[in-house]
């Protein structure tokens, strides 16, 4: 087994009930390999909604909340609010935040509370067998469009950056050292900190999603289908942006607004 | 060098090290491992050049890439 | 941490609506963290949580729906901070799916339903006492649940410390089910200083024993059902009936540490008023009456009652009734259902009469528990609360007596 797996997962819960090829266990890797580096594990808790994705802290050695469909922002706002002094990572789909979860999703946004979202997008409701999510493109085949997807997809990071979030990245599974970097500085960040991370389905979205069930060919698609912006360049228009979109360092992080404004009119003492 | 092996009760299966290496260290296999799958088999280890790509982009954390000084 | 009446140690006496005494309580049961969304009647709460929670040192915020607030103060007393919540009976209902979830991993919390007219927005100004079937079973799923109906403005302050109490020992939510007449009236209470420590539940009356977060101990909370270390086991048949045995007798075996019932006038007693909450206020009255219990109060009171009204009411309270052997069980815990000590209250006892301010709810349980009795609901809709008058009308044409 892999030393760095073996460090922070429980073992005993091994297999996890990811599929195989399944890319949260990429998602899954390249956040321990961040907290590694960053050497935080005893400053760190994980807080995850319900979905594929929201297993993905629930194998780690830490303090983890999994909690309901599209709640773990909320839970995770009550518990910085409760220990600003740590750092609470959220997990949670495109599914689970874009829908059930869009409203806490936006207004945590808005508040630009120190949080590290990391919303794993995999177009589709895989836990449930397959029906399409917000994020599903349009002409999807999946159980619950099957004349093709008629929705405009929603863009989550794009959201995210309206709505006020001060740190936002999109990668992909077949990124992952970029992908680690990006958690690094989403848990650095003192801010809203939103990670997309576009991760394969093979199983459920594989054939209605992307036309392909291989994983492997998954994400060859998402290497050749996204691009990241350089200065000067070409915008393709068939590709997703990817890479870090939005880094706001001077935004005024929620928490430190508000113990300024009680501190200035002397309601805390000390 | 290095020395690379994979845990037989993680893998299952899935083949995406096969592509991952970009050495192709990593080739279809007749082994089983626990999940009942086929596991990959390592061949040329001795061209491993430690990227450790293979571990990252295992999802199932059955890689381990040890360096060898030998 | 400092404390802005520090110095005030004694207990003081103050003039306080039911809302203000309720914040003012949670505080002083060590509460350190308040999420809410504002919702008629219950809004007054959230008010003073907005400014005394940080005067206290704690943590506050106003969430974007209900939803929130009920998450959020789950995830805070994981962090740590004992947290409560307040609302009514819409905001009430949204909050089930979380109440399940701090059920089933036992997080102490406490949420206030200050009832309204419903359902549906219904009477956002006046009272009822409709929700008493919902803090019971609003969630889906088999669950027991403590449920405190306060009846004054002091039973506010006192049973909302009573609740972080229980909801500690007991690593349950509870629910504080008051109602606009109880949350809005004004009276002269006995308020606490300073903070009281209240520690967490000890180690039998927990299923799945787990420490606060950051603590080393790698706690895992988890909605599913899970085993002491949160590792699922919702697939496996046996142990889930296991775990949801354990979750309900917890509560249902403990009922005797939890039952607080009182009764008054109940010497001799054939007939009785069993209620609960802002109803046992008129309650009293009535019994007092039928008893001709006179005191100061109630002669002025019907002085003027006399003096404005000169027809009917006058002879009723004229009368003397004293003869008429009529008691009071006030129900405080409405949930867990106190069966065995209402057996035991009512012992002697003929006729019930439960009067609600709801369809008719509550009765069902206090006639399934006193079979051999004949229990009589007495429902009221619409908002007002019943009149001493109309009780003891009541008890009157019960009790064949002739007006």
């Amino acid at each position: 087994m892999n030393r760095l797996y073996k460090k922070y997962v429980k073992t005993d819960t091994l297999p996890t009930l990811f599929c195989p090829g399944c890319g949260n266990g990429i998602v899954q890797y390249a956040t321990i390999k961040a907290i590694d580096a960053l050497n935080i594990k005893e400053e760190i808790a994980c807080v995850s909604g319900i979905g594929c994705s929201s297993w993905i802290p629930c194998y780690l050695k830490l303090d983890i909340m999994h909690t309901m469909h599209g709640r773990a922002i909320a839970f995770a706002e009550g518990l910085k609010l409760a220990r600003p002094d740590k750092k609470i990572m959220v997990f949670t789909g495109d599914g689970d935040c874009l829908a059930i979860g869009g409203n806490h999703f936006l207004h945590a946004c808005a508040r630009n509370i120190d949080l590290t979202v990391i919303m794993v997008n995999n177009y589709i409701y895989g836990m449930t067998g397959g029906q399409k999510s917000p994020a599903t493109p349009e002409g999807s085949r999946t159980k619950t469009s099957p004349f093709g997807s008629m929705d405009e997809a929603l863009d989550g990071s794009a959201l995210a950056m309206a709505m006020g979030a001060s740190y936002v990245a999109r990668w992909t599974t077949a990124h992952p050292v970029q992908l680690e970097k990006a958690i690094k500085e989403g848990l650095e960040h003192k801010g809203f900190s939103f990670i997309e991370v576009l991760c394969q389905c093979p199983v459920q979205a594989g054939k209605g999603v992307y036309g392909e069930k291989d994983p492997a060919a998954i994400m060859k698609m998402y290497r050749q289908k996204t691009y990241e912006y350089k200065e000067g360049m070409e915008i393709p228009e068939d590709k997703i942006r990817i890479g870090t979109l939005k880094h706001d360092k001077a935004a005024r992080e929620y928490i430190e607004k508000i113990e300024e404004k009680l501190a200035e009119q002397s309601v805390r003492k000390g | 060098m290095a020395n690379i092996t994979i845990d037989r009760a993680c893998c299952k299966g899935c083949d995406i090290c096969l592509s991952a290496c970009s050495k192709k260290i990593f080739v279809r296999g007749k082994k089983r491992n626990n999940y009942g799958t086929n596991m990959p088999d390592v061949i040329n280890p001795e061209s491993c050049v430690l990227c450790r790509m293979c571990e990252r982009m295992c999802p199932d954390g059955a890689i381990d890439v040890e360096e060898n000084d030998n | 941490m400092e404390f802005k009446s520090e110095g005030l140690r004694k207990p003081k006496q103050l003039v306080l609506q039911g809302n203000e005494a309720c914040s003012k309580a949670a505080i002083y049961a060590g509460c350190r963290f308040f999420a809410g969304y504002p919702i008629t009647p219950s809004t007054e709460i959230i008010e003073l949580m907005s400014s005394e929670m940080y005067e206290a040192g704690g943590s506050f915020i106003q969430m974007e729906d209900e939803i929130g607030s009920a998450c959020a103060i789950i995830g805070a007393r994981w962090g740590g901070k004992k947290a409560m919540t307040a609302t009514s009976g819409p905001g009430y209902t949204l909050m089930q799916e979380a109440i399940g979830f701090a059920v089933v991993t036992e997080t102490p919390v406490v949420i206030v339903n200050v009832q309204r007219g419903g359902p549906s927005t219904g009477q956002p100004t006046l009272s009822s006492q409709q929700d008493i079937y919902q803090t019971r079973y609003g969630s889906h799923g088999d669950y027991e649940i403590i449920v405190l109906a306060p009846s004054s403005v002091q039973e506010m302050y006192d049973f909302t410390v009573r609740a972080f109490e229980l909801s500690e020992r007991f690593r349950t939510p509870v629910i504080l089910l008051a109602d606009e007449i109880v949350g809005h009236m004004r009276e002269k209470i006995t308020v606490e200083s300073g903070s009281k420590i209240i520690s967490g539940g000890k180690k039998g009356y927990v299923v799945s024993p787990q420490t606060d977060f950051f603590q080393g101990n790698n706690t895992m909370v988890e909605g599913q059902f899970h085993d002491e270390y949160g590792r699922r086991i919702g697939h496996i048949a046996q142990k889930s009936g296991d775990f949801i045995q354990k979750i309900n007798y917890k509560i249902k075996f403990n009922i005797d540490h939890i039952t607080d019932i009182e009764s008054f006038y109940m010497d001799g007693a054939d007939i009785a008023i069993v209620t609960y909450g802002s109803v046992v206020r008129p309650a009293m009255n009535a019994i007092k009456l039928a008893r001709g219990i006179k005191d100061e109060r109630t002669k002025t009171k019907f002085k003027i009652v006399k003096d404005l009204f000169k027809k009917g009411l006058p002879e009723t309270f004229n009368t003397d009734y004293s003869h008429l052997k009529v008691g009071l069980i006030k129900i405080n815990t409405v949930w867990p259902f106190p069966e065995d000590a209402l057996d035991e209250i009512a012992k002697e006892v003929k006729l019930v009469i439960v009067p609600e301010m709801n369809v008719g709810k509550y009765y069902r349980e206090v006639e399934r528990v006193l079979k051999s009795k004949k229990v009589i609901s007495m429902p009221k809709c619409g908002g007002d609360i019943h009149t001493p008058k109309e009780m003891l009308d009541r008890i009157l044409k019960e009790a064949g007596v002739n007006e």
